[in-house]
């Protein structure tokens, strides 16, 4: 299944050449890579009864492969990342007509579809993390898509931050988890249940997996993000912010209910989360008015619905939990339907008037008749019809919560956040196309039109396709069971049927979609009743979220400032400041106070030439200090080199010593060319800095005296390495100077790079001093 | 003598470092020298000092007898020699550079890319 996954990007590749040549055909064309994956998946999944499994060796020595599994729950995802995605292709093709970035932007939403296809048919968890973060980069780009405007792009990076931060808890939730379960196929995890249970990391595990799913589904207090997305163009919020990425949490929860579930952490936090969210953002798309954010927050209703009923599906529980698991599934799938066209629908709706507001969008179905078949079926799919998908899925998801306690609190939370979203469907898929005024459009000028072809065709096909399986439910039989099971843990039986009776649950149905036509009606009193409520908005999350974000700028400014600070002498400080420390340390550490004793008690061997070299070479360099002269300066810092030469010819170096005079040498020639010109120095710092500086030096010096009295009874390298020298000088090398030998022979790689760099500094030097700045050659 | 040079390599650091400090570019050059002498004689001083004993191979012998002076730290501190004369002749030639565009050797005054 990795050329499945990998079709996706490769088509990516491609995409934009593609659209050059052939820009009206492009996103037709594109469509058919989707839908080819989804009949070569097809192809895979009806043609075995265990679910097919592929491995790749990816990293073998950690044990990393990109292994992936096509289960029911896989395949159901497959159909909805692959199907949208050829609709969401066509549309996307037509709604960037004569738009030069409709290549980046098809390009874009291929590579999102191959990341998604790569989360849910992972079978590693590694993959399905590296995945996982691709659909968050991908949905990072393409919500910033118009990256010219600011809007787009904090609400671009807001997501990225919000699920890449839940991707980190995440990566360590898998990691956890792997390691409590003593594998990382996601398959084999289900069978060590029992183990994950027992373990002391059982907690963390749920803590940061959910972490992950919560952000990536916009969960409150998480959901935020999910509503300033909408700044993507439509077909970007159709797919990705409705139909597919915002699902992967819900996905993820559902993979690993059967191993993480169980347990009353999980399943309250699931419940607890998805009802808080499901009402929530039910009652803020109350106070919506723009066709996107109004489907938005209802998108994160539907959300919280779905990690509810996940909860609700526990793998050990009875009827009510297989109940809740196919609930999962029809909801799911329902959704997705319903909820891409009307995006799919707002988008032509603003497409044709340049109106985003719901309140002015009026009257137009005989302007736009196809676009208001797929409103129409969408929207009254929304608020639950009978004989469409949408029905179904609440109905599953009410019987769901009723069969677990009719006035628990997954009930409650249903019955709370239904009839807002009866409201939505109404708004967004019926109510622009009735009334018998005229619509209005946003420039003044002509009348609105229907969209082209590739921007109704796909929303109608998917409206109808609700409508169908609304009227034949029978025929998800198989996919419905073999998902549910996913879910479940265990076999379910599914039998779907158009009607299932006169129960309570279809009372509570009416009930709900009466209310959503009172919250309708009543729509004026009730707004000014939110009014007030929305206030408290300012202390919402994504009041946290903007704090975290300016501290932590803040926190990096002052940094900043204090390590950059533009002055090289200040970082020259830190440096010698840090290496003190980390030599320091080290030297404590050591703690050999009797090899400074040893090396002290030597001091009897001493020359009276040495006394005198050392004393001339400390006289020297504090001379090189103290001199206001520069020529002075210069002249005792040759005296500084000639005694270290001099050292060299007393030890046993007769090489350095050559080297050293006739390289101090050209060094003070070079200094005296180089300031011949320049007047004295001037003390530049305050008394109390050089007292500083001070204070640093001689910490430094009398650090390394003691490096190197520890140091001169640590003989490295004289057993090994130089003995080898000394053995081998005469008969490899033919030299009789091992030191020379060495350099030209043993080590002559290294003096050749050595030369090197003099030769690049020697043409360095040629340009600095023949050469012109481009400021001087203007003058 | 490991004890003399000892406090020798730790009065050039100091000298060394308290001039790199310093905002004067050519006291920051003059720094960068007598640290890399000090440097220079850390090494040859850890590989254990010897009078009369150059690493020379004498006439007639296949290698060298002891003691001699260790020719690995030599060989090292060669190269080391050659390679901080390099990075000081550039440094001048910059040095001098700078000194002609902005007329001035305060390294203060260096902190905007253009002049």
């Amino acid at each position: 299944m990795l050329g499945e996954v990998l079709t996706g990007f490769v088509a990516a590749a491609f995409a934009a050449p593609l659209a050059r040549r052939l820009p009206r055909l492009a996103g037709p064309i594109l469509a058919l890579v989707p839908l080819g994956i989804l009949a070569a998946l097809t192809w895979r999944y009806a043609g075995s009864a265990a679910p097919p499994r592929t491995s790749v060796a990816w990293l073998p020595g950690l044990g990393i492969d990109l292994a992936f599994r096509l289960d029911g729950l896989a395949y159901l995802f497959a159909l909805l990342i692959c199907g949208i995605g050829a609709v969401i292709l066509v549309y996307a093709g037509a709604y960037f007509a004569g738009d030069r970035r409709r290549g980046r932007m098809l390009a874009t939403l291929l590579a999102f579809m191959a990341s998604m296809l790569g989360v849910v048919l992972a079978d590693h968890l590694v993959a399905l993390f590296v995945f996982w973060e691709l659909t968050s980069v991908t949905s990072y780009l393409l919500i910033g898509f118009d990256h010219e405007q600011e809007k787009s792009r904090k609400a671009a990076l807001q997501a990225l931050l919000v699920t890449g931060g839940g991707g980190l808890a995440l990566l360590a939730g898998v990691v956890l988890l792997a390691q409590a379960a003593g594998t990382w196929d996601i398959s084999a995890l289900a069978g060590q249940a029992q183990t994950i249970r027992a373990s002391p990391l059982q907690l963390p595990i749920i803590v940061l997996v959910l972490a992950g799913c919560f952000t990536k589904s916009a969960q409150v207090p998480f959901h935020f993000w999910l509503p300033n997305a909408m700044a993507a163009p439509t077909p970007v919020s159709a797919y990705l912010h409705s139909a597919t990425m915002v699902k992967a949490g819900v996905y993820l929860a559902a993979r690993l209910n059967p191993s993480l579930g169980g347990a009353a952490a999980w399943e309250w936090a699931l419940i607890g989360f998805g009802a808080l969210t499901a009402v929530t953002a039910a009652a803020m798309s109350l106070r919506q008015h723009e066709l996107k954010r109004l489907l938005a927050y209802s998108t994160v209703a539907s959300l919280g619905v779905l990690i509810m009923l996940v909860g609700l599906a526990a793998p050990e529980g009875g009827a009510d939990a297989v109940t809740a698991a196919k609930a999962v599934v029809l909801f799911l799938l329902a959704h997705a339907l319903y909820k891409a066209t009307l995006f799919l629908v707002a988008g032509s709706l603003t497409r044709a008037t340049g109106l985003k507001d719901a309140r002015l969008l009026v009257g137009l179905r005989r302007a736009m008749p196809l676009t208001f078949v797929a409103g129409v079926l969408a929207g009254l799919s929304m608020v639950g019809v009978p004989a469409l998908l949408g029905y179904l899925g609440k109905e599953s998801a009410i019987a769901a919560a009723w069969e677990r306690h009719a006035a628990g609190p997954a009930m409650l939370a249903l019955v709370l956040a239904a009839p807002p979203l009866v409201v939505v469907g109404l708004r967004v898929g019926v109510a622009p196309f009735l009334g018998s005024r005229r619509a209005v459009v946003a420039d003044g000028a002509g009348t609105a039109h229907e969209v082209p072809t590739g921007m109704w065709v796909g929303p109608v096909a998917l409206a109808v396709i609700g409508l169908v399986l609304g009227l034949a439910p029978m025929l998800l039989n198989r996919v419905v069971s073999e998902t549910a099971a996913a879910v479940h843990g265990a076999p379910v039986a599914a039998r779907l049927a158009l009607w299932h009776g006169f129960n309570a649950v279809v009372l509570l149905d009416v009930a709900i979609v009466l209310g959503g036509v009172a919250l309708w009606l009543w729509r004026s009193s009730i707004d000014r009743w939110t009014r007030r409520l929305a206030r408290l908005a300012a202390f919402g999350p994504e009041r946290g979220y903007a704090l975290a974000l300016e501290g932590t700028l803040a926190f990096g400014r002052v940094q900043t400032r204090l390590l950059q600070s533009g002055y090289l002498r200040r970082y020259l400080l830190v440096v010698f400041l840090f290496a003190i420390a980390v030599v320091g340390a080290a030297l404590v550490a050591a703690h050999r106070p009797g090899a400074i004793g040893a090396a002290l008690g030597e001091i009897v061997h001493v020359h009276a030439e040495d006394v005198l070299l050392v004393v001339m070479m400390v006289v020297a360099a504090v001379a090189v200090v103290h001199s206001r002269s520069r020529v002075a300066a210069v002249i005792a810092l040759g005296a500084v080199g000639l005694a270290v030469s001099l050292v060299f010819v007393l030890y046993s170096a007769p090489d350095l010593a050559l080297t050293q005079v006739l390289i101090e040498t050209l060094t003070v020639i070079l200094f005296v060319l180089a300031m011949r010109q320049l007047p004295f120095f001037v003390d530049l710092s305050s008394r109390r800095t050089r007292v500083r500086d001070l204070v640093v030096a001689v910490l430094g010096g009398g650090l390394m005296t003691t490096l190197v009295l520890l140091a001169s009874h640590v003989q490295l390298g004289d057993e090994v390495a130089s003995a080898y020298f000394a053995a081998e000088a005469v008969p490899q090398g033919h030299g009789r100077n091992v030191v020379n030998v060495i350099l030209v022979d043993f080590r002559a790689l290294d003096t050749l790079g050595e030369i090197t760099v003099l030769a690049l500094a020697a043409i360095g030097v040629i340009a600095l001093v023949r050469g012109r700045t481009g400021l001087e050659a203007r003058r | 003598m490991t004890v003399l040079l000892a406090v020798a390599i730790g009065a050039l650091y100091a000298c060394g470092i308290y001039l790199m400090l310093r905002r004067s570019l050519v006291k920051l050059l003059l720094g960068l020298v007598l640290i890399s002498h000090a440097a220079n004689l850390l090494i040859f001083t850890a590989g254990g000092l010897r009078r009369g004993a150059a690493p020379i191979v004498r006439a007639g012998e296949e290698a060298l007898t002891r003691p001699h002076a260790d020719p690995l730290p030599q060989a090292l501190v060669l190269t080391a020699i050659v390679i901080s004369f390099g990075v000081l002749a550039f440094a001048l030639a910059l040095f001098r550079r700078v000194h002609q565009s902005i007329g001035a050797d305060d390294v203060d005054r260096m902190r905007s890319t253009d002049t």
